[in-house]
């Protein structure tokens, strides 16, 4: 397979969003118009009718093939309040477990006249595959692939700090936890350093932060005193379990020992600082309940702002979808 | 051939819709941008209690398939309209769809009791059986010209051409 430029994959001829895959290589005002797009869709999540004709007779199809009960909730949400169709295709039972290729799969999906996947993915690079290779015509939503990307995760996360903290620039952002196997770590730090964010560290042990992190210009620390010193915005990572079987990590009471965000750790960030985590939170594991419950975490808000966010990044990929198609015909006209 | 003063037309508008402002439930909502300015004003010159709402109807726009999402959504910001006497103001009404937009909204934030549409200018060539209740004034222009409204101070305006 050819290596590829993701940013080129995901824009149209015009430079408009037609795929959202990755933040990486995405520029500064891409994200931007995200974060100001999903803004707007907040003010029309508060009414009474929370449906706005957007997106109305398109198909948008969700495609997980990994579970995940809120991403894929909030994708369907996201979907029927832009008053689309949206089919949730369960793929564990589907046709692939009777050995159709997920080629196949995906073909007879557009067939069905779908314009939109939203994929979540085991393997990295997963959607981006099927972005250039399979269905170019589909607008494809990346809704996590393997250790790769989660960047509607990443951007709602970046919704959310600037709502709370209102920009970027002045902010310190530190990142705690499995840095190493985590899509949600490698979305945001692309996205906090294109929109200018200039102290974004990582913390946690060695054997979890990628050896060469610190040339996506973080910093990189093992224990919370140093790493937390001054911080604005704390994100807590998910610990996965199964990297306690692995030897990566000495025990569960050792890493909340040594990592886990409790009041006394919390004090080593400014006063104002706020606690995020992209769930599903493991207590005790990674963050204490005083801390996740307490007045500083933004973690429900986060849930909140997921759906406004998707809004946000489907309704522009479709957008950008239909320029494509537009100038495509008008040049098949013209070739005529 | 010369363009009206916006001032003047928005100085006649106000004395039109004087006396429906006689009621107390009367809320006015400019259509982003061009008739959140000049709502602006008639806001100010009627003396409305009531807060002044902004409408952005880009995520009702009827040409979204061909023209997609714009880039800068503003999102809408209105004050309670169920049972309300909404005074609705755009800068120029042209085809219609606008206003065609700005109801579909209007209803999903709840139920007015009426709408009355003001603008600034109508310039004719509708597609759609719209009417506004209050003029500032009627020019007829070809099919290829438009009349941009610039502001918010001072609101003027000048006649756009476009291209074939």
């Amino acid at each position: 397979m050819q290596p590829m430029d993701p940013s080129q994959i995901q824009l149209n001829k015009e430079g408009r969003l037609k795929h959202f895959l990755t933040t990486e290589g995405l520029s500064k005002e891409i994200l931007s118009e995200i974060i100001d797009t999903a803004n707007s869709f907040i003010s029309t999540q508060e009414r009474s009718v929370k449906t706005v004709p957007l997106l109305r007779g398109k198909t948008v199809v969700n495609l997980f093939f990994e579970n995940s009960t809120r991403t894929r909730s909030t994708f369907e949400l996201a979907a029927k309040r832009l008053s689309a169709n949206i089919l949730n295709l369960d793929i564990a039972r589907s046709a692939t477990s009777k050995g159709e290729t997920l080629m196949d799969t995906l073909w007879n999906l557009e067939s069905m006249y779908s314009d939109m996947f939203v994929v979540r993915h085991a393997d990295s690079g997963a959607a981006h595959f099927i972005a250039q290779h399979v269905t170019p015509n589909v607008a494809v939503i990346n809704a996590g692939d393997g250790r790769h990307a989660h960047p509607t995760q990443a951007m709602l996360d970046m919704l959310t700090i600037h709502r709370e903290k209102s920009g970027f620039e002045h902010l310190s952002v530190a990142i705690v936890g499995d840095i190493l196997h985590s899509r949600v770590a490698r979305s945001q730090i692309y996205a906090l350093k294109t929109l200018g964010c200039n102290d974004v560290r990582v913390i946690g042990p060695n054997t979890l932060i990628p050896k060469d992190i610190e040339s996506l210009g973080v910093r990189a620390f093992n224990n919370m005193k140093d790493g937390l010193k001054g911080v604005d915005v704390v994100i807590m990572l998910r610990l996965q379990k199964e990297r306690m079987q692995t030897a990566l990590l000495p025990s569960e009471s050792e890493y909340y020992r040594l990592y886990g965000l409790n009041t006394e750790k919390l004090a080593y960030a400014n006063h104002d600082a706020i606690v995020m985590h992209p769930g599903p939170i493991n207590r005790g594991v990674e963050i204490e309940s005083a801390v996740a419950d307490g007045p500083q975490s933004v973690i429900l808000k986060q849930v909140s702002n997921g759906i406004p966010m998707r809004m946000a990044v489907m309704a522009m990929a479709m957008s950008g979808q239909n320029q494509e198609q537009a100038l495509q015909d008008q040049n098949q006209e013209g070739a005529q | 051939m010369s363009l009206p003063q916006p001032d003047q037309l928005i100085a006649n508008m106000a004395k039109a819709l004087m006396p429906l402002t006689q009621q107390d439930n009367v809320v006015m909502i400019g259509i982003h941008t061009g008739g959140a300015w000049v709502a602006k004003q008639l806001h100010e010159q009627l003396g409305l209690n009531s807060a002044l709402g902004l409408l952005d109807i880009s995520f009702y726009r009827d040409d979204f398939s061909q023209n997609g999402l714009h880039p800068k959504v503003k999102g809408s910001e209105l004050p309670d309209i169920e049972n309300k006497t909404i005074i609705l103001v755009d800068d120029v009404i042209m085809s219609g769809r606008t206003i065609r937009a700005a109801m579909n909204e209007l209803f999903d934030y709840g139920r007015p009791e009426k709408i009355v549409l003001a603008c600034l200018l109508d310039v004719g060539h509708r597609e759609l059986p719209i009417q506004a209740d209050v003029i500032g004034e009627k020019i007829e222009r070809p099919r290829n010209q438009r009349i941009k409204l610039s502001g918010p101070t001072p609101l003027t305006l000048t006649t756009v051409n476009l291209e074939k």
